[in-house]
């Protein structure tokens, strides 16, 4: 019932300050009876008579006006509701945000700030689960002690042990040592936050492939033919004013591409071409990248006996925008990329479509096909350098030929004789 | 009486650690360190137990079981994996593939040999 509070809070106010309801009156220039009627909160209060009993108060009428203490009211039920919190209804919020609104906004201001880190460390958890360079940095650390505590043991727990054998084993505990310093020294680099804080939690593009990663890459109301970006993005619980900003031209060409390419005559031609991309190029007289995007956009149902569809886009500099990884093929979203992936080498040769045969390294990647072009964003003007782009469709589809031999980054790739390496990899160097 | 056992790994030291327990053990132990001939390694040489590791050069230890699994001759062979990916996902990865022990790095010597004595029924 929050119409109640303001009279309930004149009271309280008063009788704090040691006022006589007839003194509060006769200052405010009301009469006795009518303020009594307030404080029981059967009149309503506003404007100059709220404005003048607040002054007398020594309050802010705010703290006394109805609809901040509504709001007040609603986030505090919010916030019992967000702990779970087992509330005695005898004691309803209403008259804990009448009495002692400070802290009642202390309160929910708390609650809100948990409500944040607590998406913070579900995002960071996320992160944790799925970036390939820190996976990669647990394994080789978890390896190396797991090599160590065997062969410790042995040593701890062999009397009469081979004196060859005691001597090999204390050269692989100690060279399993070295390795264990380096990269667990690397995690540590890997995993501390700057200043300021926030280096390993998400930007705005990380948060928003989040987003597409969820939906599978797909919008449904995009592909309707009066698609509204607008009006789709003001349904839409965005996580960030930051995140729309970089989802709005995103979402507008993907409407623009679904109009080009409406979903029905693309999927069957994508069915009919398997997903080859010179061949959608022909057929449907579309640009390159648009293709690829509309590949990386079918819904899983059009997908049904064709290769995982995967993609990376970067910008003129290199940086990664948009990727919808396959399994054994995601770039890190922040390290820069393997620069022998084709998504950079179509960057030096604008408008040539690249196409290659491409190897990871790991046991669980495989080979793909990899289609990449880079074209300019937006119209060319005078006087301004052009807005390149650069995409990269990959198919997990690659016959077992010859491949080129790339990776992720440098940091989690084993390649030991590669003359794009930039820095030592945090893993052991094998394979070609 | 202890039979063969074929270690699939890549780490050469972890490879000796756990050669040597078995060995002393009394078990005839080979290893191969490539993912992607490790499926034909165990059809030319079948063991009686594949400790098999998971990320390796070449092919993942999924892949490598998911063959096994497909092949009549080797579909039932006893395979232990071993991995530093100790996520659920994993683990339910693996058992829908058909292995019959998922163990996480880092693990003791003891437990290697009560889990190979184990699954190769002596």
């Amino acid at each position: 019932m929050p119409k109640q509070l303001t009279g309930t809070r004149i009271r309280d106010r008063r009788l704090a300050r040691g006022m006589r309801q007839a003194d509060l009156a006769r200052e405010a220039g009301i009469s006795a009876s009518y303020l009594n009627l307030i404080e029981h909160n059967r009149r309503r209060i506003g404007g100059k008579v709220l404005n003048d009993i607040a002054r007398l108060l020594d309050v802010d009428p705010s703290m006394l006006a109805e609809g901040a203490a509504e709001t007040l009211v609603a986030d505090l039920e919010t916030a019992a509701r967000s702990a779970r919190a087992e509330i005695d209804t005898a004691e309803p919020a209403v008259d804990f945000a009448s009495r002692f609104p400070g802290w009642a906004a202390l309160v929910t201001a708390q609650a809100a700030r948990i409500d944040t880190l607590e998406d913070r460390i579900a995002a960071l958890s996320d992160r944790i689960a799925h970036d390939p360079q820190l996976e990669t940095a647990l394994h080789e650390v978890l390896s190396v002690v797991t090599s160590i505590r065997s062969t410790s043991s042995i040593l701890v727990g062999s009397d009469g042990l081979d004196r060859d054998w005691e001597t090999r084993f204390y050269k692989n505990i100690f060279d399993d040592s070295l390795r264990l310093a380096e990269s667990s020294q690397a995690l540590a680099v890997y995993l501390e936050a700057p200043e300021g804080g926030g280096a390993a939690g998400l930007g705005p593009a990380e948060e928003f492939i989040a987003w597409l990663d969820e939906r599978g890459h797909h919008i449904p109301e995009l592909e309707l033919p009066d698609a509204d970006v607008r009006a789709y993005m003001d349904r839409t619980d965005w996580p960030s004013e930051a995140v729309t900003a970089v989802a709005r031209p995103w979402l507008e060409r993907y409407r623009d591409d679904a109009r080009a390419l409406p979903l029905d005559h693309f999927a069957e031609a994508a069915a009919r071409h398997h997903c080859h991309p010179g061949a959608l190029a022909e057929d449907t007289g579309a640009p390159l990248a648009r293709i690829m995007r509309r590949l990386a956009a079918l819904p899983e149902a059009a997908t049904t006996g064709l290769p995982a569809i995967g993609i990376a886009i970067c910008d003129g500099a290199g940086a990664l925008i948009y990727q919808k990884p396959l399994p054994g093929f995601e770039l890190p979203q922040t390290a820069p990329g393997c620069p022998l992936l084709p998504l950079y080498g179509a960057l030096s040769q604008p408008a040539r479509p690249l196409r290659a045969v491409i190897s990871l390294p790991g046991g669980s990647a495989p080979r793909l096909s990899a289609y990449a072009v880079a074209e300019p964003r937006a119209a060319a003007s005078f006087d301004a350098p052009p807005v390149m782009e650069a995409t990269m469709l990959v198919l997990a589809d690659a016959p077992a030929a010859t491949a080129q031999p790339v990776g992720r980054t440098c940091r989690i790739c084993p390649r030991p004789r590669c003359a794009a390496r930039r820095e030592p990899a945090l893993v052991p160097m094998t394979g070609s | 009486m202890p039979g063969r056992v074929l270690l699939i790994e890549d780490e050469p030291n972890i490879i000796e650690a756990i050669s040597f327990i078995l060995t002393r053990d009394g078990w005839t132990v080979h290893t191969h360190s490539d993912g992607e001939t490790a499926a034909e390694r165990v059809r030319r040489m079948p063991p009686d137990l594949v400790i098999l590791d998971v990320m390796l050069p070449g092919r993942s230890g999924y892949d490598i079981l998911r063959d096994l699994r497909a092949d009549p001759e080797t579909r039932l062979l006893p395979v232990m994996m071993l991995t530093a990916r100790g996520q659920t996902k994993d683990r339910e990865l693996a058992e829908q593939l058909g292995v019959n022990l998922f163990m996480t790095k880092p693990f003791s010597n003891a437990e290697i040999l009560e889990h190979v004595r184990s699954l190769a029924g002596t």
